[in-house]
């Protein structure tokens, strides 16, 4: 069933389209040789030429259009071999020069597509307009004096990739996928870090309504949001208001809002002026980016395993379900991990032990698989005990968890803590015998028919054996024994 | 003959051969400056000081029998240059104390190749103007004047008014300047020496406050075509933080002075003779032409077809340009700042305070050509015309190799004069305005004097970058005229 | 085309230039006046034109991604009209 918002003239359909603005990953700006690093010291990553002194001008980073090149082949779309700068002009604190070298007309990149995955095992494709490259703002610190903003410029001319797509999205659910799938393709392109949190991914949201099979009605964009929860919630938020406002009888102003998150509502911004008159003209100080054929087709041949392909490949090759493959592949270093372990072993043993044990064992210790505790050539090691015997399954959740704690390989554990399992089929049998022995009335019900008591029998031989017993050998041979017409 | 007289060019000769001192040359500068400027106004900020540093270092490099292109010899700069830690104004009060932190590329290459600076020269606010009357520092006055009306004070043409009517008066050897809309040639016009406009992307944008992105174009002054060209062999050249800067050789253009004219073909493009044009600055033409014939080259009648359409594209193109690059006066990180309510009524007050009218106004219409609505009709109309405009000198030279016109309607006309309505001020412009819609190279050489004695320039239009064939044509014009007049207000006059 | 005085205060606001209200009169004329002239380009045949936006048209040079640049906080601020510690003042601006 489709997503809906149930007003009181009944279901309305939600439009939505983003815009992301991904900083890319590059040493220095766009147009100038200041460094992008995050969280410096103020105005300490500032040249003359992000600071909009007379006389500045910009030449660009040769990195941050391979950077946008590249972004642009992952997204399946067109390179536009031919592109052109413009500037975008209004007046802001955080805007030196008074106007945004940005692209206008003719971006670097056209239509491409990214594929999304939704809970219900579905997928949707959702259409990419074009991706632009611009110049990032300054950033403006109201709260530091009560009748005074301060500016700090480091970040002022900071690479951006501009990713826009079409109004495809229907729901909250899609946009959110939509945002981890694009999160996850530039990570594994190294473009973008995709961290929202600190401001090197942020989403402006378009969302419109309206009753299905109609044409699209006037949308409000919400600005700047910083988390893909509040993407989602800013959906719902500003839906919702839209029905009440067309179902009151009016109609919706087209408007920049923002989301104020804790109060789950959007609200309209007052600073960014009444007509936003940009006055776009072709940047007077840059040439034409003419891009050479034979380069993009380098960086193509050249792109890493992208999710997608990632995904089919490991479905494919190592029969995994498309959960299971979807959460591998979900970051390229998990999924690298993922094929070291299973490189010789049984590939679903390996997949539910780095989604199981692997992942619950990061998450308590607050890790990521970047620094993981257990290494992907240790983990494999343990799968080999398994495999061969040495240990059962529920002998290597211990010497798992040792591993964690310890950082020791399993094989060193297991033998300084005697976990070896028993397969001697004389120690198996006196076990055996001795369990049974002791337990002559319970034997007896057994035969008598409470078969039941199978598993009690077990689980009294594994305490003889302090667990070391070979499970399916164990079995086997009190079957046996309790079948034995005595 | 006195120190101030001489050319950049014998100057070198003579500090070279230790007849006098950088620093003697400077100081005679100096004093020149410090007698005249008073009534000339041709300098904002003198830089005295510096200047006999940079003197001595220079004597210093001489004695050692070291020298560069033009070790001791003393400059104006046009105060749109920015000049590391000497204040630059840009002609505006919006830049209030601003003190640059860096040197312009043609200013840096200026030092590097040894040249004292003497000061900033005046002009029309952020390069606004043909007459240098709307500089906030005050009019410049032209050295000239009529001979029956000496009382006159009158324009050395705008905007590198400060540096030509330096380089005039012997207060300067030569001078650097900007051209965007004849600012170069026409004020060289008006004061009776040679002013160059090279090929667009020839010299460097970078540390020039930008007025017009796409039309600026900095050019050197000097009182011979050859000591121009040894000034545009140091400014030139390849700067890769201009990204529209030219990556081609600088050649050697002192030499290609001497160039013979012989067997050129000249082109004169009949649609810059327009009507009400003064009758003396016609005969000039056709006598310059003369010149040339004697001189050996063949004259080919050529038409421009879009030539009257320059000025008006210019004044979309120039504006709009403008009204983004003054963006950034905004009394936020430097400059002047009047106080406001909030931020918007902070950057309002500013620009009302700092800006000039004829800034203003071109900021409005700049503002409003490229606004919704309008972009189409007149910013991309008129960049289709500028193409027109190329191609029309495109087409002509592929039939010749210079194009000799005059190089303004004129000559300088008193302070005051073409005040009531903006429109006529332009019109200074209308033969300069093409080859800066065009990018290609200019040059205007003193060639007569008109009947108040004042002196008229002939401009040579060439191909992009070929300013080797300018040198040539513009040296050839210069030897046919010898023109020895001199203006009433100078050093030692 | 002629400029009413409420497209000149619509401009001046897009342009952040303040424009006193006895200054509308003659600033319409200039710049009607400006205009009107201006007009005259509409007589040009464009047809088939491609807009020429800077005259000679290279290729736009590229730089390495090296970090060669900024640094110096003192420089960049030591012109502002008003700063704390390193940053730039400016009235409060509420979003």
């Amino acid at each position: 069933m489709s997503y809906a918002i149930e007003g009181s003239t009944g279901a309305w359909e939600v439009v939505v389209g983003l815009e992301v603005h991904a900083q890319v990953i590059s040493k220095a700006k766009l147009f100038s040789g200041a460094a992008t690093d995050f969280g410096a010291p103020p105005n300490t990553q500032v040249s003359f030429v992000d600071a909009a002194f007379p006389g500045m001008l910009p030449v660009i980073n040769r990195e941050c259009v391979t950077q946008a090149v590249r972004t642009g082949l992952g997204l399946n779309a067109h390179i536009h071999m031919v592109s052109r700068f413009d500037r975008k002009n209004y007046f802001y604190a955080d805007l030196p020069a008074g106007y945004q070298i940005s692209q206008y007309q003719h971006p670097i990149v056209g239509e491409g597509k990214v594929e999304i995955e939704l809970a219900d095992g579905s997928t949707r494709d959702i259409g990419i307009t074009r991706l632009h490259l611009e110049q990032d703002a300054g950033k403006s610190l109201h709260d530091q004096h009560p009748t005074k903003s301060y500016i700090d410029l480091n970040r002022a001319g900071v690479a951006l990739m501009e990713i826009v797509s079409e109004p495809d999205i229907r729901s909250p659910e899609e946009a959110g996928a939509y945002l981890r799938k694009l999160r996850s393709i530039l990570r594994y392109l190294g473009t973008c870090d995709g961290n929202m949190e600190e401001g090197s991914m942020r989403a402006d949201v378009n969302v419109s309504v309206r009753k299905h099979g109609e044409p699209y009605r006037t949308r409000c964009e919400v600005k700047n949001v910083n988390s893909i929860r509040f993407v989602t919630q800013a959906i719902e938020a500003e839906a919702k208001r839209q029905v009440e406002v067309w179902e009151a009888g009016g109609a919706v102003e087209q408007e920049t809002r923002l989301f104020e998150h804790a109060r789950g509502i959007t609200r309209s911004m007052r600073s960014k002026e009444d007509a936003h008159d940009y006055r776009y003209f072709p940047e007077p100080d840059l040439l034409p980016l003419v891009l050479d054929e034979t380069w993009v087709a380098e960086l193509k041949s050249r792109l890493p395993e992208l999710p997608d392909a990632k995904k089919r490949r490991f479905m494919r090759d190592y029969r995994l379900t498309a959960y299971d493959a979807g959460v591998l592949v979900a970051e390229q270093a998990t999924a690298d991990y993922y094929e070291t372990v299973a490189k010789g072993h049984d590939a679903k043993i390996a997949a539910n032990w780095v989604t199981g044990d692997l992942f619950a064992a990061l998450n308590r210790a607050g890790r990521t698989i970047a620094d993981s505790p257990v290494s992907a050539t240790s983990l494999g090691k343990l799968l080999d005990l398994i495999a061969d015997s040495t240990i059962s399954g529920r002998i290597a959740k211990e010497v798992f968890e040792a591993m964690v704690e310890t950082g020791d390989d399993p094989a060193s554990i297991v033998a300084a803590k005697g976990l070896r399992q028993v397969t001697d089929t004389g120690a198996i049998d006196a076990a055996v015998s001795q369990v049974l022995a002791a337990n002559a009335d319970k034997v007896a019900e057994y035969k008598a028919g409470r078969d039941k008591l199978f598993g009690f029998f077990v689980g009294q031989v594994m305490k003889a054996m302090a667990g070391k017993g070979n499970p399916a050998l164990v079995n086997d041979t009190l079957r046996r024994a309790l079948t034995d017409t005595n | 003959m006195s120190l101030t007289d001489l050319t950049i060019a014998a100057a070198r000769d003579a500090l070279r051969a230790h007849e006098f001192t950088a620093r003697e040359l400077t100081e005679a500068h100096l004093a020149a400056i410090d007698a005249l400027n008073p009534r000339l106004n041709a300098f904002i900020t003198v830089t005295g000081e510096r200047a006999l540093a940079q003197a001595d270092t220079a004597d210093a490099a001489l004695v050692r029998g070291e020298f560069a292109p033009l070790t001791g010899i003393p400059l104006a700069i046009k105060d749109l240059f920015c000049t590391e830690g000497v204040r630059t104004t840009a002609g505006s009060r919006i830049l209030g104390p601003f003190v640059p932190p860096y040197e312009s590329t043609v200013s840096a290459n200026l030092l590097r190749d040894g040249a004292i600076f003497l000061g900033k020269a005046n002009m029309d606010e952020f390069a606004m103007g043909s007459s240098n009357m709307t500089s906030a520092y005050g009019p410049v006055t032209n050295p000239w004047q009529r001979r029956q009306d000496t009382t006159a004070a009158l324009v050395p043409g705008g905007s590198s008014g400060g540096s030509a009517s330096a380089v005039s008066a012997r207060l300067a050897m030569g001078a650097t300047g900007t051209d965007t809309g004849g600012s170069i040639r026409q004020p060289a016009s008006f004061c009776g020496i040679v002013g160059m406009k090279p090929t667009y992307g020839r010299c460097s944008r970078w540390g020039v406050v930008a007025f017009a992105s796409s039309l600026d174009h900095p050019g050197p002054f000097a009182r011979t075509v050859q000591d121009c060209a040894i000034l545009l062999g140091s400014m030139a050249g390849h700067d890769p933080k201009d990204s529209t800067s030219a990556d081609i050789p600088v050649p050697d253009y002192a030499a290609a002075c001497a160039r013979s004219v012989k067997g050129m073909r000249i082109g004169v493009p009949r649609e810059y003779r327009v009507d009400g044009m003064q009758g003396e600055i016609e005969s000039l033409w056709q006598q310059g032409l003369t010149w040339l014939r004697d001189a050996g080259a063949e004259v080919v009648d050529v038409s421009l077809p879009h030539t009257k359409y320059a000025l008006p594209a210019y004044y979309i193109v120039a504006p709009a340009e403008a009204s983004s690059n003054l963006a950034r006066y905004d009394g936020v990180r430097f400059g002047l700042r009047e106080n406001g309510k909030d931020l918007r009524d902070l950057y309002e007050r500013t620009r009302a305070a700092g800006f000039g009218a004829e800034v203003r106004r071109r900021i409005l219409i700049g503002t409003y050509v490229l606004s919704a609505g309008y972009y189409d009709a007149y910013y991309i109309r008129a960049q289709k015309v500028r193409a027109l405009i190329l191609r029309d000198f495109t087409e002509a030279f592929a039939h010749v190799d210079a194009l000799v016109a005059p190089t303004a309607p004129s000559a300088a006309f008193a302070q005051g004069e073409n005040m009531d309505d903006p429109v006529q001020m332009y019109l200074n412009d209308v033969f300069t305005g093409p080859a800066d819609l065009a990018g290609v190279p200019a040059i205007s050489v003193p060639a007569g004097l008109d009947a108040n004695g004042l002196p008229l320039g002939l401009q040579v239009i060439g191909k992009p970058f070929d300013e080797e064939t300018l040198f040539a044509v513009a040296a050839a014009l210069e030897r046919a005229a010898e023109f020895d007049a001199l203006p009433q207000i100078r050093a030692g006059g | 085309m002629s400029l009413e005085p409420a497209t000149i205060r619509r401009i001046a606001t897009l342009a952040r230039i303040h424009v006193e209200d006895t200054e509308l009169a003659t600033l319409a004329a200039e710049l009607n006046s400006i205009l009107g002239w201006i007009e005259q380009l509409n007589e040009v045949n464009v047809d088939g034109v491609e807009p020429l936006t800077g005259a000679q048209q290279m290729a736009l040079k590229m730089r390495e991604d090296v970090v060669t640049d900024g640094g110096y906080p003192d420089k960049v601020l030591a012109n502002a009209p008003e700063r704390a510690a390193d940053f730039f003042v400016v009235p409060k601006v509420v979003e």
